[in-house]
C-alpha cells in the first residue's frame, strides 16, 4: 500500500506514467544557477525605485506630510500619499470572494487604523535615495489611545462566519458534560505567526502601450490583476500581471500595498516603477496568522468515546475588515459526539488584518484539538491511537455527509509500525539519555480538498510538442512539474515532449496556489483539455504553423460536484529531547503518514509534506511575534527576533503516503500544500508531555516557559 | 545612472566571477544591491537585507560572506563569486547538481545563498575548522567527520522558508563526498 | 540611510588621524552589525573610515605563554586558530556558537566587542530607548524583556550585550589594547564597559577616537580545561538568553582555580566573581557549584517575565561545572 521514494530520476521517455514518477523539477536547472528571475530581477530601462513610508502610530489620523524637504533630495521624484494619490475604488469582491486586504487600498483617507499603515510612498532615481527619503520624511499624526490586548476573556468577542459557519451546535454541551466519566476542560493558546516567504513582496509596474504591466511575486496572476482592474477601474483585459517564479508565499501573496504602490507611481511618473517591501514592513504589510485562544472540552465515556465535544477558538482582526481563523473547523471533520459545539470569534484590535497563512484554522485549531485528545487519552489510560479508532466518525459530525474517503486509520496504522509506536511506555518522565528526557507523541492531520474553477490552453506543435499555458502560479510546490507530468500522461507523450507556460495573467482566469487546491485545480483544466486535443488530433488534420490550440474551463464540472465532506487525512508521530536544566526542546524525529490523494511527483510531494512538517516544528518551538501594548507595534520584527527554525533544528524526519487518490478527480488529486502542518505542532507538544510530564499549551514551547513550568516527572 | 565620484560616491572595480567591473557606486550601495541592481548579477538574493538570512551569500576572496553587509565600495580589491559563477561552463557544480537531484529547494529563494554557503561549508570542514556541534575543538582532535549535524550547524546561517532542509542536508553530504572521491575539495580555505 | 563619505585606511595611526574628533564619523571593519544599524538607522554616520585591511590580523603567541588577537582577526580565524583551541577551548567555542558562518567569517574581534545591543526596542528608531535617544525612556522595563537582563541594570535600561566572544575573553582576563591620537591605551575587558547607570548611551571606556588594535590573553593554564555553553531559542542562528564560560581546575577533589563568565544577563559580559570565590579552595561537588552559582546570582534583580533566567544560569553553572570537574576526574 506505502509508496515508496528513494532516488530520482532525470529521465523523461516514457510515455505513460509520468504521474507517479519523480521528476526533478522541470525550472530546477534555472533555480541552482541563478538563473530563474524572480519579481525584482526583472531589469527595466528607466527604472524608478519607490519606497513605502509607515505610520509610526497605532491610530489616529495623519494631519499633514511634509513633502517639500523631500523632494528637495537628490534623486526624489515624486511623493504620493493621501492629499495626492490616484483614487481607487475598493468596493468589491475579489476572485476568492473577500474584499481586497484594507492596506492595499493605499492613501485613500487620512486614517491610521494600525501602526505601520502605508502612508506615503517616495520614488527617486535609484532604491538608496528613495529608503533614506522615505525615513527622513516627516508625517504630523492626531495620536488617539489604542487597543492591541489580546485575552480570551474579551467580553466584546463576537462570532464571524468567513468561509463557514461561525457557529454550529448540536445536543446539550453541559449535560452531556456532566454525565461524561472523564472529563478534558483545557485552554490552548498559539500566538501571531507570520509568513514570512523568503523573497520579500516585489512588484514592478510600467504601461506598455495603453497597457498595464505588472511583474509582481503573488500566488495567483489572474488574482491580483483582476483585483488591480478593479482598484483603479481599468478594462480587465487592459492589465498584465506576470509572476513567472515566486520565492515563496504561504497565504501572504495576494493584493497587498506593494502592487497598488507601484501602479500608482508608474501612473503619475509614466515610467516603470519597483517597489519591493523591506522584511520589517512585511511584518506588518503582508499579513499574518492572528494568535488564538482556544478552549477545548471533552467529555468520554470510560472507554473513551466523546459524549461531549466543544472546541471554541477566538482570534484578532483589524477594526478595518473581519477576518476569522477558523480553528474550530477540524473537530467539525475529525470527532463526532451526542453534544457537538464549536464555534468562531473575533475580536477587534488596532492591528493590521490577519490573512490565511498556511492550513488556516486547521494549524492552530489541530494544536488545540489534538492536544486536547493527548490529554484524553492519558485521563482514559488508553493510548492515542486507539482513542481516535474508537472515535472515528461514519459521515461529517456537523454535516452528516460521507466522506469521499476517510483514509486516518490507515495512516495512524502504518505510522505506528514505522514508527515503532507498538512499544512506547505510555507514562511520561521516564526516558533520559544524558541531560535530555524523552518522549514521544502522535496526532491526527486533516485538511479540506478542493478545487478551484480554472482555465487552460493547450496547443499541439507542429514540431510533434505541445505547450500548456495556464495562469498557474508554482510558489516552491512543484506545480510547473506537476502539471509537466499530468499534461504528459493526459496526451499520452512523454514530458520532454510538453512545455507548460505559467504565471501570467494573459492565459485566462485560473485558481490560485492556495488552499491545497492549485495543482489539483490546474490539473483538471489542463486533463480537460488534452482529452480534447486528443479527440482533435484523431481526427488526423496537418498541424498549421500555429499549431492547435483548445482550451478548457472547469466551472461547470466543479459546480456538479456531488457535496461530500472531503479531505486529506494523516498522521503525525514526533520524538522529542527536552533539557529540563535549560528548557531547550528538540526535535529527534518525525514521521507523517498522509492519504492525501494520487502523488503525482514524489520527489517535489515529499519536499511538501516534509516543508509542511518542519512549519510544524517551527510553530510548536519557535514562532511568535511580539507585539508591544504600549506601543501597538512589534518587537523584532525580523529574522532575528522572529524565529523560525534553522538547519540545525530539524533532524532527519519522514513523510511518506498511502495510496488514496480522489474517486472525484480526474487526475485522483486532493491537495498536500497545507496538511504537513496540520497536527505537527500537537504531536511535538504531546511529545514534551511525554517527556516531561507537564502539559504545554501555549505555543511556542520555549524555554523560558520549559523551565518556568518545571517538570511534574521525577527526574535525577 | 551613471553617478560621477564625489564624496559620497567613488569609483570601484568589481572582480565578479573573473570579470572585471568598473562602475561609481554610492557609498550606502551594498555589495548585493551592486550586484543586482547595476552588474544584472541577480541570482544573489535578497531576503532580509540585515544579515538574518544568508540568502545572499556570495563568496569573498573564497569564503562565504553576506552581501547585503557588505559596502560594495569595500569590496574592491576582492575576488567575489556568485551563484554564476561557480559551475565550470556547462558542467554544473556537483553542489549544485545535488540540489537538483535531491531536490534541495523549493521555491529556490534561498538556493543561490544555500549552494555558495555549501560549497564554502565543505571547504571549511576540509581545512579542519570545528564548528559548533564539534564536540573536541582541540587542533589535536583532528578533522571531525562532516556527519549531518556537522552539516546542519555549518548550514544554520541559510534559512529556508519553504522547508527543505531535510533535502539540503543530503544534498550538501552527497556533493561532499563526490568532491572527496573526486578530490575537487583538496583545495583549502585561503 | 544617509549619504557618507568612505576612506580606507592602511595604517593604524593613519585610521585614527582620519577620523580624527569627528563625532560622526565611525569606524568600519566587518560591517556586520554597523552596516546593519545603519540601514535601520539607529546609526547615521558621515564618514566611514575602513580598517579592514589594517595589519592587525594576526594571533600571536605572547613570550609568557598567553595569546594577542589582533583586532582586525576574523571570528572564523579566531575560532579556527589551534593555539586558541588548545589554550583557550572555551573562546573558540563561544565564537563558533555566535552568529552564522558566513558571518563569522566577516566580523572581527574589535567589532565583537563593540557590537551593540540587540533590544527590539534600541533597534526600532520610531520608539523611544534610553540608549539610543538619552532620556526618552526605557519601554522594555513594562514591555517585552523576556530576554533582558537580571544583573547590574538599572531603571534607565535593562538591555543585554549579546557577544558571545566577549563572554569567554572576560572570563580569561583580557586586556584591550587602543590607539588614540594621543598615543596607545589599554583597559582590562572587565572595566571596558562602563556601568549601565542613569547613561547607557555611554557603553565603553574607550577614548573618543580611539580604535581598538587588538586584546591580549594572558596565560592561563585552566583555561585548557574550558567550555561554554549557550543557550537560545532555536538551535543555532540565535543570541543567547543565557550562556556561560566556565574554566576549572580540580585538584585532589578540591577546586584549585575557576573562571566563570556569564553571558546575556548583563549590560556587558559578567564575570562572576562572587561565584569563583565560592568554588575556590571548595571541594568540587554539585553541592559547592549550587552555592557558587547562588553567590552570583544572589544580586539578581528579575523583572515579571525573566525571572527564569535566573534559574536558568543556576542550572547552567551547575551543569557545566559537574562536566568539567567529572571530565577531570577521568
Amino acid at each position: 500500500m506505502t509508496t515508496t521514494t528513494t532516488g530520482t530520476t532525470n529521465g523523461t521517455t516514457t510515455a505513460r506514467g509520468s504521474v507517479g514518477t519523480a521528476h526533478t523539477r522541470v525550472e530546477g536547472r534555472d533555480k541552482v544557477t541563478g538563473a530563474a528571475r524572480y519579481a525584482g530581477e526583472i531589469p527595466f530601462a528607466g527604472l524608478a525605485h519607490g519606497w513605502l513610508a509607515l505610520s509610526t502610530v497605532t491610530r489616529g489620523r495623519v494631519r499633514s506630510v511634509e513633502t517639500a524637504p523631500v523632494l528637495g533630495m537628490p534623486g526624489v521624484l515624486t511623493v504620493l500619499h493621501h492629499e495626492n494619490a490616484p483614487r481607487l475604488d475598493s468596493d468589491y469582491v475579489g476572485l476568492l470572494g473577500v474584499p481586497p486586504d484594507p492596506s492595499a487600498a493605499l492613501f485613500q483617507h487620512d486614517r491610521v487604523p494600525h501602526r505601520g499603515w502605508p502612508v506615503a510612498l517616495v520614488v527617486a532615481e535609484t532604491s538608496e535615495q528613495a529608503r533614506e527619503a522615505a525615513e527622513a520624511l516627516v508625517v504630523h499624526y492626531e495620536q488617539e489611545p489604542h487597543d492591541v490586548a489580546f485575552s480570551a476573556g474579551r467580553p466584546d468577542a463576537y462570532p464571524v462566519d468567513g468561509h463557514m459557519p461561525a457557529v454550529a451546535e448540536k445536543g446539550d454541551l453541559e449535560s452531556a458534560l456532566a454525565t461524561s466519566t472523564v472529563v478534558v476542560d483545557a485552554e490552548y493558546t498559539t500566538p501571531e505567526e507570520h509568513h514570512n516567504p523568503m523573497e520579500p513582496h516585489a512588484a514592478t509596474a510600467h504601461w506598455d502601450g495603453g497597457r498595464l504591466e505588472v511583474v509582481d511575486s503573488n500566488q495567483g496572476t489572474t488574482w491580483v490583476a483582476g483585483d488591480l482592474a478593479k482598484l483603479f477601474s481599468l478594462d480587465p483585459a487592459s492589465v498584465r500581471v506576470r509572476s513567472e517564479h515566486v520565492g515563496g508565499g504561504f497565504g501572504s501573496k495576494g493584493i497587498r500595498a506593494h502592487q497598488v504602490a507601484a501602479v500608482m507611481a508608474a501612473t503619475v511618473l509614466q515610467r516603470p516603477v519597483r517597489v519591493v517591501m523591506t522584511r520589517r514592513q512585511m511584518f506588518s504589510l503582508a499579513g499574518y496568522r492572528s494568535p488564538t485562544t482556544q478552549r477545548v472540552r471533552l467529555g468520554a465515556d470510560a472507554q473513551g468515546r466523546l459524549r461531549a465535544l466543544e472546541h471554541r477558538c477566538l482570534n484578532i482582526t483589524s477594526t478595518v475588515r473581519e477576518f476569522v481563523e477558523p480553528g474550530a473547523a477540524p473537530a467539525r471533520v475529525m470527532y463526532d459526539a451526542d453534544a457537538h459545539h464549536t464555534a468562531n470569534r473575533v475580536v477587534r484590535l488596532d492591528v493590521p488584518t490577519p490573512t490565511w497563512m498556511r492550513a488556516p484554522g486547521e494549524a492552530p485549531g489541530s494544536f488545540a484539538l489534538e492536544a486536547a485528545l493527548d490529554e484524553l487519552a492519558e485521563k482514559c489510560g488508553i493510548d492515542p491511537i486507539e482513542l481516535r479508532a474508537r472515535n472515528e466518525p461514519e459521515r461529517g459530525p456537523v454535516s452528516g455527509l460521507p466522506f469521499s474517503s476517510r483514509n486516518l486509520l490507515t495512516c495512524f496504522r502504518e505510522g505506528a509500525r514505522r514508527f515503532g509506536w507498538a512499544d512506547r511506555d505510555p507514562r511520561p518522565g521516564l526516558r533520559r539519555d544524558g541531560r535530555w528526557l524523552l518522549g514521544t507523541g502522535t496526532a491526527a492531520a486533516s485538511f479540506p480538498a478542493g478545487a478551484g474553477p480554472s482555465t487552460a490552453g493547450l496547443t499541439a506543435e507542429p514540431d510533434g510538442t505541445f505547450t500548456v499555458r495556464i495562469a498557474a502560479s508554482d510558489i516552491g510546490t512543484g506545480a510547473r512539474t506537476a502539471l509537466t507530468l499530468v499534461a504528459a500522461d493526459a496526451l499520452g507523450v512523454a514530458p520532454d515532449r510538453v512545455r507548460v507556460r505559467i504565471g501570467d495573467s494573459d492565459f485566462g482566469p485560473a485558481m490560485i496556489a492556495g488552499g491545497s487546491m492549485g495543482t489539483r485545480s490546474w490539473s483538471w483544466a489542463v486533463t480537460i483539455a488534452a482529452d480534447e486535443l486528443r479527440e482533435r488530433l484523431a481526427l488526423g488534420a496537418d498541424i498549421p504553423p500555429a499549431g492547435i490550440t483548445v482550451r478548457s474551463d472547469t466551472t461547470e464540472a466543479i459546480g456538479a460536484l456531488a457535496k461530500k465532506e472531503r479531505h486529506s487525512f494523516g498522521a503525525q508521530f514526533a520524538e522529542v529531547a527536552v533539557d529540563v536544566t535549560t528548557g531547550e526542546v528538540r526535535v529527534r524525529r518525525m514521521l507523517g503518514i498522509f492519504a492525501a490523494g494520487r502523488v503525482v511527483n514524489p520527489l517535489t510531494a515529499r519536499s511538501q509534506f516534509l516543508g509542511g512538517m518542519i512549519w510544524g516544528i517551527s510553530m510548536a518551538l519557535h514562532e511568535e511575534a511580539v507585539r508591544d501594548p504600549a506601543s501597538g507595534g512589534h518587537v523584532g520584527a525580523d529574522l532575528a527576533g522572529y524565529h523560525v527554525a534553522t538547519h540545525a533544528d530539524v533532524p532527519l524526519i519522514e513523510a511518506d503516503w498511502i495510496d488514496d487518490p480522489d474517486p472525484d478527480d480526474p487526475v485522483g488529486i486532493k491537495g498536500i500544500g497545507e496538511i504537513g502542518i496540520v497536527g505537527a505542532a500537537a504531536a511535538i507538544a504531546n511529545a514534551v508531555w511525554h517527556a516531561t510530564g507537564v502539559r504545554h499549551r501555549s505555543l511556542p514551547i520555549r524555554p523560558d516557559r520549559v523551565l518556568s513550568a518545571g517538570t511534574g516527572a521525577a527526574h535525577a | 545612472m551613471a553617478p560621477a565620484p564625489s564624496p559620497t560616491h567613488s569609483a570601484v572595480t568589481l572582480n565578479v566571477n573573473g570579470e572585471k567591473y568598473t562602475l561609481t557606486v554610492d557609498h550606502r550601495t551594498t555589495l548585493l544591491d551592486a550586484l543586482r541592481e547595476r552588474l544584472d548579477l541577480t541570482g544573489t538574493k535578497k531576503g532580509c537585507d540585515q544579515g538574518q538570512c544568508g540568502a545572499c551569500t556570495v563568496l569573498l576572496d573564497g569564503r562565504r560572506a553576506v552581501s547585503c553587509l557588505h559596502l560594495a565600495v569595500a569590496a574592491e580589491g576582492r575576488e567575489i563569486t556568485t551563484i554564476e559563477g561557480v559551475a565550470d561552463g556547462e558542467r554544473l557544480h556537483p553542489v549544485q547538481q545535488a540540489f537538483l537531484d535531491f531536490d534541495g529547494y523549493q521555491c529556490g529563494y534561498c538556493t543561490p545563498g544555500q549552494i555558495c554557503s555549501a560549497i564554502a561549508v565543505i571547504e571549511e570542514h576540509a581545512a579542519g575548522w570545528p564548528s559548533a556541534v564539534t564536540d573536541d575543538v582541540g587542533p589535536e582532535a583532528g578533522p571531525a567527520p562532516l556527519t549531518a549535524d556537522e552539516i546542519r550547524e555549518r548550514m544554520s546561517g541559510n534559512l529556508c522558508r519553504c522547508g527543505a532542509y531535510v533535502s539540503i542536508v543530503q544534498a550538501v553530504a552527497r556533493a561532499a563526498a563526490v568532491q572527496a572521491e573526486t578530490g575537487e575539495a583538496a583545495e583549502a580555505v585561503a | 540611510m544617509r549619504e557618507f563619505g568612505y576612506q580606507r585606511a592602511s595604517d593604524v595611526a593613519g585610521a585614527v588621524a582620519l577620523l580624527g574628533a569627528d563625532p560622526d564619523a565611525r569606524f568600519l571593519a566587518g560591517g556586520t552589525n554597523l552596516v546593519d544599524l545603519m540601514k535601520t538607522g539607529v546609526e547615521r554616520p558621515a564618514r566611514l573610515v575602513d580598517v579592514r585591511e589594517l595589519p592587525l590580523d594576526r594571533v600571536e603567541s605572547t613570550p609568557d605563554g598567553g595569546l594577542r588577537i589582533g583586532a582586525t582577526v576574523t571570528n572564523s580565524d579566531l575560532a579556527a586558530h589551534p593555539e586558541v583551541r588548545r589554550r583557550y577551548p572555551a573562546l573558540a567555542q563561544a565564537v563558533l556558537a555566535g552568529a552564522s558562518g558566513q558571518l563569522r567569517n566577516m566580523a572581527t574581534l574589535g567589532g565583537n566587542l563593540l557590537q551593540r545591543t540587540r533590544c527590539g526596542y534600541f533597534t526600532d528608531v520610531t520608539g523611544p530607548c534610553n540608549k539610543r535617544r538619552p532620556g526618552s525612556g526605557c519601554p522594555a522595563l513594562q514591555g517585552e524583556h523576556h530576554n533582558h537582563a537580571v544583573l547590574g541594570a538599572s531603571d534607565h535600561c535593562v538591555a543585554v550585550h549579546p557577544s558571545d566572544m566577549g563572554v569567554a575573553l572576560t572570563a580569561f582576563d583580557a586586556v584591550v589594547s587602543y590607539e588614540t591620537t594621543d598615543g596607545p591605551g589599554q583597559v582590562p575587558l572587565t572595566e571596558f564597559y562602563l556601568p549601565v547607570g542613569d547613561t547607557p548611551h555611554r557603553e565603553t571606556a574607550l577614548p573618543a577616537g580611539a580604535l581598538i588594535t587588538g586584546v591580549t590573553l594572558p596565560p592561563a593554564p585552566v583555561a585548557t580545561r574550558s567550555r561554554y555553553r549557550k543557550v537560545r531559542e532555536r538551535a543555532s542562528y540565535a543570541f543567547a538568553i543565557g550562556s556561560l564560560a566556565a574554566a576549572l581546575d580540580v585538584r585532589d577533589g578540591v577546586v584549585h582555580e575557576a573562571r566563570l563568565a556569564l553571558g546575556a544577563v548583563a549590560s556587558r559580559p559578567w564575570r562572576a566573581r562572587a561565584a569563583e570565590r565560592v568554588l575556590t579552595g571548595s571541594p568540587a561537588d554539585a553541592g559547592t557549584f549550587a552555592a557558587a552559582a547562588d553567590a552570583e546570582l544572589a544580586a539578581a534583580r528579575p523583572l515579571p517575565h525573566n525571572g527564569y533566567k535566573v534559574t536558568l544560569m543556576r542550572n547552567l553553572v551547575v551543569a557545566v561545572l559537574t562536566e568539567l570537574a567529572e571530565e577531570a576526574a577521568r
